[in-house]
């Protein structure tokens, strides 16, 4: 890999290191709001075991929203992103390669997480298997389509609820194929389709988001 | 003693799996933070001594400078 | 009542007592925690209906006591430090809150490992293992309020004010088990009845319980030895203390 692009991707990772307390804020909301669902809907195991998917699959996604926009902000305040966009260097490059730090940061811990939330609501090894995989397919999903948003949202001064409202209508489909996976799962159904759908989908992502993220990132920084 | 024997004691009458978990991520938690809040302490008398020997650098440097711009 | 208090509002002092102190709380920590474990794996008799399993009761039953204990220690310190204001109660306030929350995390881990085997779930929703849990945010919230803030003072006093709020959680937890039917079995010590386990089993409980308690004093004085330090970095008696420290070592 480019020197340039490896430097950009150990700092990011350093950064993420010194800032432990910022990551694990989100992972705690995410632990929290999980919790309120037995407590406000109703403790049952069939209960929980119905709406779990769901549950975890929305707490992820709103934990997340918490987290993104580290993604460009310091960059931002500090002058780094205006220097990446004016060097020389491809922009959609260094995007995949911040968004690739991110999601290390950010989502592998939600992965490590995920047993003892399946454990909250009462998750069969089948469902929380399919679980796994959909999380494991679908959060790069939501980093590389979160990052445009954060991309167009970086200089604003409250962003931050805007960020939500522009990106949970995006995360609708995925949030349909993942809970989809679950629930077959539930039933020994094979949910191998809505695997490949959301893989699909992320390859699109892969391919063509860090050029949306670059280009939003010139946008916003005009 | 409870038990016929040591084998016995490890078995923990078949529920061996459930207590030694127990036993072994409670002590290990404990220790772990007996280790981690020692290591804490350690790190900052260290860091003080370390700001008191840049204190005592910055200040020979000022006199350095200080004695030859005097002559 | 209370003057021989008050030379530990500074922190030199406070310094020193922990540094006195903690080679008694280490010994008698480990003494108690050796005693009561071996005693009660290897010597105390086994229950009639749950087997050997019962067995994690030595450790489940006293870092349940002492995660409530102490953050009611957390919060009674934040109280002083609000009335008094004495920085040596948030320092110790915020010692606590770490050990306080392992004592809850190992209190989680063994009910679990306790109630598989016996009742077939790790975790159920009922009133105290949810209580529980809240304790373990309640600490949490604690521990993040107070590194959110650059200046200390003000940390000290944020996360007090969170402790005290917490601090009606306690009696929650602690009454649940009567208030609501819950799965969990009711209070095995009470001031106010005999207890309801045999004595041959309630001894060890007993040393194990002060085991821990001896430990998590233990852990604190070394906390707030840190806290005390990194508060007071610049004062002659912390730059001496750092210099006579790499001496010896």
């Amino acid at each position: 890999m480019n020197p340039l692009l490896l430097g950009i991707f150990k700092r990011d990772m350093q950064i993420a290191f010194q800032q432990k307390a910022e990551l694990v804020q989100p992972l705690m909301f995410l632990l929290m709001v999980v919790t309120l669902f037995p407590l406000g809907v109703s403790p049952s195991p069939e209960t929980l075991q119905r709406i779990g998917p769901g549950v975890i699959w929305i707490a992820a996604i709103l934990s997340s929203l918490l987290g993104m926009e580290r993604l460009f902000r310091d960059d931002f305040i500090d002058g780094s992103l205006e220097q990446y966009t004016l060097s020389g260097m491809s922009l959609p490059a260094v995007a995949t390669v911040k968004v690739l730090a991110h999601w290390l940061v950010s989502f592998v811990p939600l992965l490590i997480l995920s047993p003892l939330l399946a454990m909250f609501l009462n998750l069969s090894m089948d469902m929380f298997i399919a679980l796994m995989l959909t999380l494991l397919i679908g959060t790069p999903l939501l980093s590389l389509i979160g990052a445009i948003a954060v991309g167009l949202t970086v200089g604003l001064a409250r962003g931050g609820l805007l960020l939500a409202l522009l990106l949970i209508p995006v995360f609708i489909p995925l949030l349909i194929f993942a809970t989809s996976a679950v629930d077959s799962a539930a039933l020994q159904l094979p949910y191998h389709p809505q695997l490949a759908i959301i893989g699909a989908m992320l390859l699109l992502a892969a391919a063509a988001a860090p050029f949306a993220i670059a280009y939003s990132l010139k946008v916003s920084q005009n | 003693m409870q038990f016929d024997s040591f084998s016995a004691f490890l078995e923990m009458g078949g529920y061996a799996f459930y207590v030694w978990l127990s036993f072994g991520v409670t002590f290990g938690v404990m220790i772990l933070l007996v280790v981690l809040s020692y290591r804490q302490h350690k790190g900052l008398l260290k860091s003080v001594l370390k700001e008191q020997q840049r204190q005592v650098r910055i200040k020979e440097a000022r006199e350095k400078s200080h004695a030859s711009s005097a002559r | 009542m209370w003057k021989w208090l008050h030379p530990y509002a500074k922190t030199e002092n406070a310094y020193q007592l922990c540094v006195t102190l903690q080679p008694w709380l280490w010994v008698s920590a480990l003494l108690c925690l050796a005693v009561g474990t071996v005693w009660g794996l290897a010597f105390a008799p086994q229950d009639y209906q749950q087997g050997d399993s019962f067995r994690i009761i030595y450790i489940h039953v006293p870092s349940a006591m002492l995660s409530m204990g102490t953050y009611v220690a957390m919060a009674i310190a934040a109280l002083v430090g609000m009335v008094w204001q004495w920085r040596t109660a948030y320092m110790s306030m915020i010692a606590m809150a770490p050990v306080g929350a392992v004592m809850t995390f190992v209190a989680l881990f063994t009910g679990a490992a306790w109630g598989k085997p016996m009742w077939g779930a790790w975790w159920v929703w009922d009133a105290r293992l949810t209580s529980e849990l809240i304790l373990l945010f309640l600490y949490i919230g604690v521990i993040a309020l107070y590194g959110a803030f650059e200046d200390k003072q003000q940390a000290g006093k944020a996360a007090g004010v969170m402790a005290l709020v917490g601090v009606v959680n306690i009696p929650i937890i602690h009454y649940s088990v009567e208030w609501w039917n819950t799965l969990h079995q009711g209070a095995t010590i009470s001031k106010f009845d005999q207890p309801s386990i045999a004595p041959e089993m309630l001894w060890p409980l007993l040393v194990s319980l002060l085991g821990f308690a001896f430990f998590i004093g233990a852990v604190t004085t070394i906390r707030l030895r840190s806290e005390i330090v990194r508060r007071e970095m610049h004062r002659p008696w912390v730059q001496k203390l750092a210099q006579a420290t790499s001496e010896n070592s």
